[in-house]
Order: structure tokens, then sequence, then C-alpha cells
């Protein structure tokens, strides 16, 4: 290869670190987000100086590939992010997985490495693919957010595994005989439906865990392309986003006290609905529009606890409108964000920032739990396993010793809630019960508003 | 020597991943995973380098195909995170926004 090329990959790849360096504060990340992609703009055309391309054909997937990426990044609403950066998870899994394929189609005279490598991009190119598609599946509500269970499903995703390690060896050993194909697409095959076996088990709670976790297999396929063209950029960035990846999965499962292994095999949320029955029970105190703004109007500081809830009723914006009139009425305003609140890391505070929320206002749990017993209110918006107190008191329940918001150490807690049936995890909440906290029951995006009316009448 | 070399190029960076992306604050994960998308499209390199004139039919076909979805993620990637990035403001500046 040209060493001028390979030169000019370095820079790219300095760019795109500086560009995730820059990634550590939201002040300097757009220019951040800027540099990374004059990297990988340079990268492209120093590649396309490459002797003896086909240009119709590239500039064809090109023009085909910006069309569609332009247009799903201007239309994606934000409430819909989680759906698109797994679609994406995905799309970059497929793309290792047909580059594999094409470069071994080309040419089948693999060393045991390079068939090794291409055996490890198509695999983990095509597993990202399907279970992104699932996982988009779940997200968008296309097919059901439960864990989808059923007997013997570890030992067929064992059986799944086995034969993929075993078409493997085989496949490094002969990549050139006439086995060598039937064992490859074999290899395509059963990636692709490990993917969907792998993924379709855990539950729409745990798709932050999921979404990160395929977001790092993507950067390790591109990772292992990288190996079967022995291109150091793509090995590079692929490590880069498989590293991500990873840290966030982590952080992710951390914040639910869950292992990797429980989120990925347990089926959290099929098999924990059952024993709702013998839940705290007791008395619920129902507040009506005029309680919950008397309520706040008194109160010297409010802090907004947002989950998944405010998301599906779009209520971002009503939120921030109620928390300008709190302001005004000189009320100390902050928004608590759960690490797993919402269906993807950060997905609240997207959220909130397309709202108009400065990011100064958004606290982790962290900050706030320190300081939660001089917190005048806390209003919980369609959040409910990450303020139940149950995590922090009933070692009986399925979510104990996951770190929560302690929303019930506030003064008062208001509970924006549909109804009273239990959260996603199918575990009823002790908050809900409490003397402390009152029940505002309603669609979020109504009852914000309808409060919101209530300040500005007075 | 050559799959030595890349393997530690490859230890190397996934080391400097940890470092870099441990320092990014939750407030900008997701900012962060789209724009891990976009960089993950960087199959597309790979892609366009494997497109030659003189290939088989199939691997033409097949390397098109990668072209164009790592090319969704570049594309869409970058511009998605911008604009999310875009979203992200101090207070100072907005004031007196939705009276």
């Amino acid at each position: 290869m040209n060493p001028l090329i390979n030169f000019i990959y370095i820079l790219s790849a300095a760019l795109f670190i500086f560009g995730l360096k820059m990634l550590s504060s939201p002040a300097t990340a757009r220019q951040g987000n800027r540099l990374s992609s004059v990297g990988m703009l340079i990268a492209i055309i120093v590649t396309l100086m490459h002797a003896g391309l086909d240009y119709k054909w590239i500039f064809l997937g090109i023009v085909i590939g910006s069309g569609i990426g332009a247009f799903v990044a201007i239309r994606v609403k934000m409430t819909d992010m989680p759906e698109m950066v797994a679609l994406f998870n995905g799309f970059g899994g497929i793309s290792s997985l047909l580059l594999a394929w094409a470069e071994y189609n080309q040419n089948r005279e693999l060393s045991v490495f390079i068939a090794l490598v291409a055996f490890l991009s198509a695999f983990i190119g095509g597993v990202t693919f399907s279970g992104s598609m699932v996982a988009f599946g779940k997200l968008s509500g296309k097919i059901t957010q439960k864990a989808v269970v059923f007997k013997g499903q570890h030992i067929l995703n064992a059986a799944i595994l086995v034969i993929a390690l075993g078409a493997a060896v085989l496949f490094c050993i002969t990549p050139a005989s006439s086995l060598g194909y039937p064992l490859f697409t074999t290899i395509l095959l059963v990636a692709l439906a490990f993917g969907i076996t792998s993924t379709i088990p855990i539950g729409g709670a745990d798709m932050p865990v999921v979404i990160s976790l395929l977001n790092s297999y993507s950067g390790l396929a591109a990772c292992a392309a990288g190996f079967v063209i022995s291109n150091n950029i793509l090995i590079v960035a692929g490590a880069l986003v498989g590293a991500s990846g990873i840290i966030l999965t982590n952080i992710m499962c951390k914040a639910m006290n869950r292992s990797l292994a429980n989120v990925l095999f347990s089926g959290f949320g099929s098999t924990t609905a059952v024993q709702s029955g013998n839940g705290p029970q007791g008395e619920v105190r129902p507040a009506s529009t005029e309680d919950v703004y008397y309520i706040l109007e008194a109160a010297d500081s409010v802090a907004f606890v947002p989950g998944y809830g405010l998301a599906v009723a779009q209520a971002q914006h009503a939120v921030k409108e109620l928390g300008d009139l709190l302001e005004a009425n000189n009320t100390e305003v902050s928004y608590a964000i759960h690490p797993v609140a919402g269906r993807m890391p950060g997905h609240m505070n997207v959220l909130l920032a397309e709202a108009n929320v400065p990011y100064d206002q958004l606290v982790e749990m962290d900050e706030i739990n320190p300081r939660m017993d001089t917190v005048d209110v806390c209003v919980v918006i369609g959040a409910n396993d990450v303020v139940n107190p149950a995590a922090l008191d009933d070692a009986s329940s399925p979510i104990y010793g996951m770190p929560i918001i302690e929303t019930h150490r506030a003064n008062t807690v208001i509970v924006l809630k549909r109804s009273m049936n239990p959260g996603f995890a199918g575990i009823q909440n002790a908050l809900f019960f409490a003397e402390n906290a009152r029940m505002y029951f309603g669609d979020a995006k109504a009852s914000l508003q309808a409060l919101v009316a209530e300040f500005k009448n007075d | 020597m050559e799959s030595v070399y890349l393997t530690f190029v490859f230890i190397l960076a996934i080391f400097l991943g940890f470092e870099l992306i441990s320092k990014v604050p939750s407030t900008l994960h997701t900012p962060l995973m789209s724009g891990s998308n976009a960089i993950s499209g960087i199959t597309l390199i790979g892609a366009i380098a494997s497109l030659q004139s003189d290939n088989l039919l199939l691997s033409t076909v097949l390397g098109t195909l990668a072209v164009a979805f790592a090319t969704i993620n570049v594309v869409g990637g970058y511009m998605v995170t911008n604009r999310m990035l875009e979203m992200f403001k101090k207070k100072k500046e907005n004031k007196g926004v939705s009276q």
C-alpha cells in the first residue's frame, strides 16, 4: 500500500482521538465532533487515491448511503434516538460482515490468522446486525418489549455457539478447500441466528445495556475487518468504539447493580412479574392539579426526576416550561437523572437539552442523593424502578441493591403517573404509599401543562 | 510480523479508548454513542479499498452494499451527533425562552 496513504491515516486517527477527548465537556463537544468528521473525510479522500478502484460502484454506494443517512439524521425525533442508535449499530455490523465476505469471495487463499479474523469480522458483524434489528424492533414497539423466554433457550444458544466455533475451526484450517464456502455461509447464518436468540430474551428496561454492548460489538467487528485487510485506521477506530461501548455497558450494569451475565441471560421482566401480588400495599394519596400547584408554589427547591415515561409522553418541553415558571417564582430547580433512566445512556439528558434545559441544571444521581434531605419537592415524571426504595431496604426485591435516586428522603414527593400499574420490572413501588408522597395521576404532558396553566393564572 | 504489529496497534488503541471515554460525562453519553456509530462507519475505508475494477461480480455487489451501509453510519452519525450537541447549552445563553 502507498505509504503516503498510511501516513494520512495516522492523521485521521489523531483527529478521532482529539474528537473523543473534546467530548469530555459539553462546551467543546461540538467542535470535537467536527474534528472527528474531518478525520473521516480525510481518510475517505486518501482512500479514493488507491490505484485500480471501481469508482462507479463506490460512488453509487456513497450516494445511496449519504442520502439515507442525512435523511434519517435530520428527521429523527430526539425521543427516538435509542432506535436510531440501535439501527446504526446494526449497519456498522452488517458492513463489516459484507466487507469480510467480499474479501473472502475475492481471494480464498487465506492464512490461518486472516481466516480467523475474517471469521470474527463476519460473526461479530452478523450478531451485531441481527441483534440490533431485534433491539430496534423492541425499542420502536414493532415487537414486544417484554423479555421473550422459552424452554431450552440457553441450550439453543449454547448449541448455536458450538456450531459457530466448530465451523470456525474447520474454516480456519481449510478456507480455500471446497468446504470453505459452505463453512463460511454456515458461519454467516449462525451469526444472524445467534444475534436474534441472544437479544430476544432481554426486556425493554434493559435496553441501555444491550445498545451499549451492540455499540461495542460494532466497533470490534470493524476492528476485525481491519485485520482482514491489514488496515490500521480500521483497527484504531474500531478499537476506540469497542472500548467506548464496553465502558458504557459497564456503567449501565453498575447502575442496575447487575452483572452483564444477569442482564443477558436472566430474562428479567418476564419472570419477576409473577410476584407483584405480595408487594407493598397501603393507602395512596392522590393529589389534584391545585394541590400540586400549592406544594410547588411554596417550595424553595424542586428536583425533577424524569424517566422513560417522559420520553413516551413527549413531555420534555412541558417540564422545562414548568421549571422556568418555578425559577421565576424564586424556586431552585434541578433535574436529577439516573444513569439507566430511559432506553439508552444519556437519553434523558438529550431530551432535556432539546427542551433548552441548560446542562448545568442536569445533576447526576451521586450528586443529588447526599443533599436529598434538603430538597423540598421531588417531582417524579414517568420514572418508577429508579426511585423504588425497595432497592435499598427489601432484600427480597428483584432490584435490591440497585442504586436509586432517593426521592423518598425529600420533604415531599409528587409522582406523575398514568395509573397504579407497576413499572416495567413488574415490581410494586413502596414510594407510592409513602407518607410524604402524593400521586398526581394522568398523562405526564397533560398534567405538566395543567400545572403551567395554573401558574400562569395566578 | 504484520499481524503482530497490527495486534500491537489494537491493544494500544483499546487502552487509549478506555482512557478517553471514561472522561466523557454521563450527560453526553447519547452523543457519544451516535458519534461512535459514525466512527464505526470506518469500514467505509475498507469497503472502498476492496472495490477494485477487476473484482468478481459478487465481491463488487457485496462491496457496494458495504459502502452504502457504512456511509449511512458516517453521514447519519456525524449529522445527528452535531444536531444533538447543538442543543447542549449553558445557562446564560438562553434566558427568556418560552414566555
